[in-house]
């Protein structure tokens, strides 16, 4: 275990300097963040100054050197936008983009593996065609249109939710937090579900997948012919057995929910992280831009490893050894 | 007498409203608070760090400049309730008495010569505020009320500039950072309004200043928060989450002005939208080419007549009335009608293909020529529609157009380094004033004067930078509007760049509040106030 950890990390530490090269250049490559950030009005001379400023009169590998240095140091530069540090920007936001992926995941278990459970079970009745018909819709519909509807629907017509923001906050250990009050509640419904239409759509269709495959196993067959209880059956042997395609794709899913709510976030003017990226592309906020494709490839190489880990715990013939 | 006869008139119809419903609570007496959206999101607090409208919106509802501008860009006094100029190098200031920043500190001379000290020393400043300050040589304080500021040069400007330039006080900020700005604790000013909490990116609430020196302020509690997309927006005003809204998309203007609960309010703004040409190469021109695609051996967009034919086949009309839906007015100048410098006899130019056409046969193009048109795509409201409209009209006029939209972020690292040969680009003259275009735009690229900064197609005409020079000298107001009508006339005539609309600035809210719409596209909690209110006033 702690050999495969090990090198676990050491190739996460070779993904994370090979990931800061490319982002580095490919940032680099957009364009001038001076053109972008500084005043219409400004003269040439105050342009030179900002671009003294910002450190972008190095040469390029000058630049990435200095960025090399001080982050190794922890620091991974300053926003130009909001002369702020920009992990602690990102890690502000951190919290409201965690809360609405959480809250999205759990409603796509919750509600996708008992739907998926069923029509895999009875696989000809309507309602499970209808749920199938439905999981159809909730992978091709397009988020930003959903969302929208959603705010059209309930905020705009029956006025039942508000429309977009994040609502009333508490603080808990330093982060603000939307899910302990009413109102934030009420404001992370829509986002939360828009987000999850898709995993929903997934887990009914992995699960279904898996039900249906496990059914004709022998291991069902013998505990059928041995009189379990089909509830047993279905709970025990088959579940089990069907868990681990689906927190594969639910964990990778979940990573991808973090790091690229972008349209939800900005439909609902959540004010998360997927938000403050794209804020940050538009104006060319290099740091900014590069902290967070570090922050989010750590989190990535975090959520496999517990992925595999959850897999050991799974199904006990995976061993972590094994596979390093 | 008959002021407050009118008030109290005023009061019971604005009673009388509310119990017949008319009326939104918010706009009511008894909840005096304010809730507003805005399209663009607040960077920084720092009244001195970066350089952007919505910041500066911002910036002046909590801090004032000794100078402000209304809603029409004109200059009015602020901190300062009179300036002259004493010679042509020196203005002399007179401070407001009795104004007090938020924590009660006094404002004196000695915090707006520390305020100019600190202007050009922002750390770190990707824009920052110190071109409005550079012409200033010397601050010397008369005494605690009055101020005189010495230039290097005659500098018409100042008062104009320093609109721009948010007054700190010396106490409070002399350590500040921007962090403490962002934070709140630095936010501090004399501002309507005081800050409470500001959420980067997200919302910044404010409550009355009820010390203000001015008009105070009809709304006791403000939370202005930040939804940047267009169609989420207009959805939190038509849910009632919010009761104003900026940038109005113009696709949601007809639908907003139908609806019965919603009121509408516009203005011609100072941003001209046009297209910039390549001046700068007098053989081929990087996206100029004959017929058969093959490079041409002069730059055509050099020859006047060309550029002519270029703005003659353009029908405005169509653009402003389709493609904006009449949220843009043709324009054929720099700046609307009643501006500083704006010329009454220069005309929007008419769509003339057919004289298009005469003209480029007399340059020598009888067969038209070949053209990328570039724009941007997510930065101008329907950009990358508007140079596919152009790009129908040049082809119709025998100028065979390929249209080329990108996003702004690449899109303005080419144009300025002149990799393209025609584009469109915007220009706002938050000044007002024609100069500001003028030194801006047309006048010839000059690093040493500070010309020609946005010059993107390299314009170069010695005359009209003479006549924008002795402009800039002139402190005589009626002299020096003539001399940039002059230099405006030049410009257009010789179609420096191909002026195409000025767009309008619109503002949605629920019935019953009127709002100051500002032709500088600012969104000030300040400026809105019930309908019924302001009829008292």
């Amino acid at each position: 275990m702690t050999v495969f950890l090990l090198r676990r990390l050491l190739q996460a530490a070779g993904v994370v300097l090979a990931m800061s090269l490319l982002v580095f250049l490919g940032v680099y490559a957009i364009g001038d963040p001076v053109e972008i950030l500084i005043s219409p009005e400004a003269d040439q001379q105050e342009r030179e100054r900002a671009v003294r400023a910002l450190g972008l009169d190095l040469p390029i590998w000058r630049q990435y050197l200095v960025f090399l240095g001080n982050a190794l140091q922890g620091d991974l530069g300053r926003s130009f936008v909001f002369n702020e540090p920009a992990l602690r920007l990102i890690l502000d936001r951190m919290p409201a983009t965690l809360e609405l992926a959480i809250g999205a995941t759990v409603a796509a278990l919750v509600i996708g593996l008992p739907l998926g459970l069923y029509a895999g079970l009875r696989p000809n009745a309507p309602l499970a065609k209808g749920i199938m018909a439905g999981s159809i819709l909730g992978f091709s519909l397009p988020t930003f249109w959903v969302g929208l509807m959603l705010i059209m629907v309930f905020a705009v017509q029956l006025g039942w939710l508000p429309s977009t923001g994040r609502g009333e906050t508490v603080t808990v250990l330093g982060m603000r937090w939307s899910f302990l009050t009413g109102d934030g509640i009420a404001h992370m419904i829509m986002p939360a579900i828009n987000l999850s239409l898709f995993k929903i759509s997934l887990v009914i269709r992995l699960t279904r997948a898996g039900v249906r495959e496990a059914m004709l196993m022998d291991y069902v067959k013998f505990a059928r012919a041995k009189g379990l209880s089909p509830a047993r059956i279905t709970l025990v042997h088959v579940f089990k057995n069907i868990l681990i395609p689906v927190v594969t794709v639910v964990g990778l899913e979940f990573g991808g929910t973090i790091a690229f709510s972008v349209v939800t976030e900005s439909v609902f003017a959540w004010p998360g992280m997927g938000k403050l990226i794209i804020d940050s592309i538009n104006v060319l906020d290099r740091p900014v831009m590069v902290a967070y494709l570090m922050v989010i490839v750590l989190m990535f190489v975090t959520i496999n490893l517990v992925v595999d880990i959850t897999y050991s715990l799974l199904d006990p013939r995976v061993r972590l050894e094994g596979k390093a | 007498m008959g002021r407050s006869v009118r008030a109290a008139r005023g009061a019971l119809l604005l009673a009388w409203a509310s119990l017949a419903g008319a009326l939104p609570p918010a706009g009511g007496a008894a909840a005096q608070s304010l809730t507003m959206a805005v399209g663009a999101p607040v960077t920084s607090l720092d009244p001195h760090y970066h350089q952007l409208s919505p910041n500066t919106a911002v910036a002046q509802m909590v801090f004032d400049g000794l100078t402000g501008t209304d809603a029409r860009a004109r200059v009015v006094p602020g901190l300062a309730e009179g300036w002259t100029a004493v010679d042509e190098t020196t203005w002399e200031f007179r401070l407001r008495r009795g104004v007090r920043f938020h924590n009660g500190s006094a404002l004196t001379a000695a915090d707006v010569a520390f305020t100019f000290q600190r202007v050009p020393n922002v750390p770190n400043s990707p824009s920052s505020y110190a071109i409005y300050t550079r012409p200033i040589r010397e601050v010397q304080i008369v005494d605690d009320h009055t101020l005189r500021l010495r230039t290097a040069a005659p500098w018409p400007l100042l008062p104009t500039d320093l609109a721009n330039v948010m007054i700190l006080d010396q106490e409070t900020h002399a350590a500040a950072t921007t962090e403490g700005f962002n934070a709140g604790a630095m936010a501090v000013g004399t501002g309507p309004f005081r800050m409470v909490t500001h959420r980067n990116g997200e919302r910044i609430e404010f409550e009355r200043n009820d010390a203000y020196w001015g008009d105070r302020p009809h709304w006791q509690r403000v939370a202005y928060r930040m939804v940047t997309n267009d169609a989420a927006r207009t959805a939190a005003l038509l849910a009632g989450d919010v009761e104003v809204i900026d940038q109005v998309p113009t696709s949601d203007l007809a639908k907003l002005r139908g609806d019965q609960r919603l009121t509408l309010a516009e203005v011609t703004g100072l941003r001209l939208i046009f297209l910039g040409l390549d001046h700068a190469r007098t053989d081929a021109s990087p996206f100029v080419t004959d017929n058969d695609g093959k490079p041409l051996p002069r730059n055509p967009l050099k020859d006047a007549r060309v550029r002519r034919a270029l703005s003659l086949a353009i029908d405005r009309g169509a653009i402003t009335e389709r493609v904006m839906e009449g949220a843009a007015i043709p324009a054929g100048q720099f700046l609307p009608e009643g501006s500083f410098g704006w010329v009454p006899d220069l005309p929007v130019p008419r769509a003339e293909a057919e004289a298009a056409k005469r003209l480029l046969a007399e340059a020598g193009f009888p067969q038209g020529f070949r053209i990328t048109l570039h724009g941007p795509n997510d930065r101008y409201p329907n950009d990358a529609r508007i140079i596919q409209a152009i790009g129908q009209m040049w082809t119709r006029a025998g100028i065979r157009t390929t249209v080329e939209a990108s996003p702004w972020t690449t899109f303005v690292a080419r144009a300025g380094r002149q990799d393209l040969s025609a584009f469109l680009i915007g220009w706002g003259s938050s000044s007002g004033e024609a100069s500001n275009p003028l030194r801006n735009l047309v006048a010839g690229f000059d690093r040493d004067k500070g010309y020609g900064a946005s010059n993107r197609g390299r314009y170069a005409n010695p005359e009209l930078d003479r006549v924008v020079e002795t402009a800039m000298r002139t402190l005589d107001d009626a002299r020096r509007e003539a001399l940039l009508q002059q230099a405006t006339r030049i410009a257009f005539e010789d179609v420096a760049i191909i002026p195409l609309h000025i767009q309008k600035n619109a503002w949605a809210m629920r019935r019953g509040l009127a709002i100051d719409a500002r032709a500088d596209e600012l969104t000030r909690a300040q400026d809105v106030r019930p309908a019924a209110a302001g009829a008292v006033r």
